[in-house]
């Protein structure tokens, strides 16, 4: 269960990268990376949201859904409401990360506006698109369940390193990929393969490059 | 009458993946087996009919500020309830191939489009035909994409190896050598590539015939009755 940061960054930004790995993510990686310009604006929101929803729901799965444990305490335990057995990791896990996800990204807007208004003109458009992104929900889903020990899932703090890096390689794949369409659009590709054919297709030979990096320094995820 | 076509018309004309490209991520990462691929489409026409229905029901008394926030309470409670089916009904090794993306149909653009564009506009019936012309129509993309990557990939069939068939001495299935990159992550960026672009050169094939068919026929005859006689034609060929 000992993972140390540069095992998580390797592991996010190359071995198992969002996108072209683990399939989360798509509907930006095709829909908006016909220009660099979009591509990187929404790789930085989502590298920006990512990064805050996986301590948000890293702290609530461990505080609020699992029961008490010598690790950590439900805090509705511990303010003596009834939690049962197996937590409220079945009934409440969906609902309350896609909730805190929409809430999160509602907020962040709202600060941006209102504090760093350059930010915002930059990453303005992408981030109400981030809410239905499945790399934000999967990235937080993965960090708490799927990590190793299922039943802690990652601490608070490598969870958000986790998501920052998951972020990082969405961005990569995202620049990647643009560049690779902006050359294609003045090519004479066939009718048939215009457009999103030739991108699935483009995507296809980057994961199977990015399948080189598998089990780099001996790391697997 | 325009129930039906509520229904048939969705599959092909308005298919999720191929036209739309909505839902691409359940697409690609559970499409390595035809047994993952329908119950991945069985789960999220599942959420999409209830949510289509509910959605409906409730669109007189929700507020149209917090409409999108409420449309994704309501598919997070059937996701939810679609889970906990799941763990109990499917089979051990399909629970664990579908993985996060039972929870991520959350997040799927296909059911929270269908609430936005249709369930908050039409009434509950409509809505359940909508629900069910779309998910037919996610269902006949998943099984296009997971049958070439199962057969080619790993050659087997819904799980079953699929052996050489031969009688009287013709070949009517040859050994299938498996291509193994095809069920890996790469594969399915590729299949879904082809057979989109297999998909469009149908589909501009079919639309260059029918201005080929159209074109001379105006010129060449004057009176009204060719001109009818192609109307009808089209509309039988839409109601099909």
């Amino acid at each position: 269960m000992d993972v140390g940061y540069a095992e998580l960054a390797i592991g996010s930004i190359l071995i198992s990268n969002l996108v072209l790995a683990k399939f989360l993510g798509l509907c930006p990686f095709f829909g908006v990376s016909r220009r660099t310009s979009d591509a990187v604006g929404m790789g930085l929101a989502v590298i920006f949201v990512m990064s805050i929803a996986s301590a948000v729901t890293a702290l609530l799965y461990r505080h609020l859904l699992l029961p008490t444990s010598p690790e950590h305490t439900n805090l509705l335990g511990a303010l003596g409401l009834p939690v049962p057995e197996g937590g409220y990791v079945l009934v409440l896990k969906t609902i309350s990360y896609i909730l805190v996800i929409a809430v999160l990204v509602q907020f962040v807007e709202m600060v941006l506006r209102k504090t760093v208004p350059s930010l915002y003109r930059a990453l303005g458009i992408y981030l109400p698109l981030i809410t239905t992104n499945c790399a934000v929900m999967g990235m937080a889903l993965l960090n708490t369940e799927a990590w190793r020990d299922p039943a802690g899932g990652l601490p608070v703090h490598l969870a958000t390193f986790n998501g920052f890096c998951g972020g990082v390689g969405f961005l990569v794949a995202m620049l990647l990929m643009s560049g690779i369409r902006e050359r294609l659009a003045e090519r004479p590709v066939p009718k048939a393969f215009r457009d999103l054919p030739i991108a699935f297709i483009s995507g296809g030979l980057m994961a199977l490059a990015f399948m080189g990096f598998a089990n780099l320094f001996g790391i697997s995820v | 009458m325009s129930l039906l076509r509520d229904f048939t018309a969705k599959p092909v004309k308005h298919n999720p993946v191929f036209v739309l490209a909505l839902g691409l991520c359940p697409t690609l990462a559970v499409t390595t087996t035809v047994r993952n691929g329908v119950a991945m489409a069985a789960a999220s026409t599942a959420v999409l009919v209830c949510a289509n229905v509910l959605v409906s029901l409730l669109r007189r008394w929700v507020p149209n500020q917090i409409r999108i926030a409420c449309y994704i309470v309501i598919i997070a409670g059937f996701v939810t309830m679609v889970e906990i089916v799941m763990k109990a009904v499917a089979p051990p090794a399909v629970n664990e191939a579908l993985g996060i993306f039972v929870p991520l149909i959350v997040v799927n653009c296909m059911i929270l489009g269908r609430a936005e564009a249709f369930a908050s506009r039409h009434g509950p019936v409509p809505s359940l035909m909508d629900g069910l012309g779309i998910g037919a129509g996610f269902l006949l993309a998943l099984l296009a994409i997971s049958l070439v990557r199962e057969v080619v990939g790993a050659g087997t069939l819904w799980g079953y190896r699929l052996t050489p068939i031969t009688a009287g001495g013709v070949t009517l299935l040859p050994k299938v050598e498996p291509v193994t990159v095809l069920g890996m992550a790469p594969g399915a960026f590729l299949v879904i590539g082809l057979l989109f672009a297999l998909f469009r050169w149908i589909g501009n094939r079919r639309r260059e015939a029918a201005r080929a068919a159209a074109e001379p026929a105006v010129p060449q005859v004057a009176s009204d009755f060719p001109k009818k006689n192609h109307r009808g034609e089209g509309g039988e060929g839409g109601g099909d």
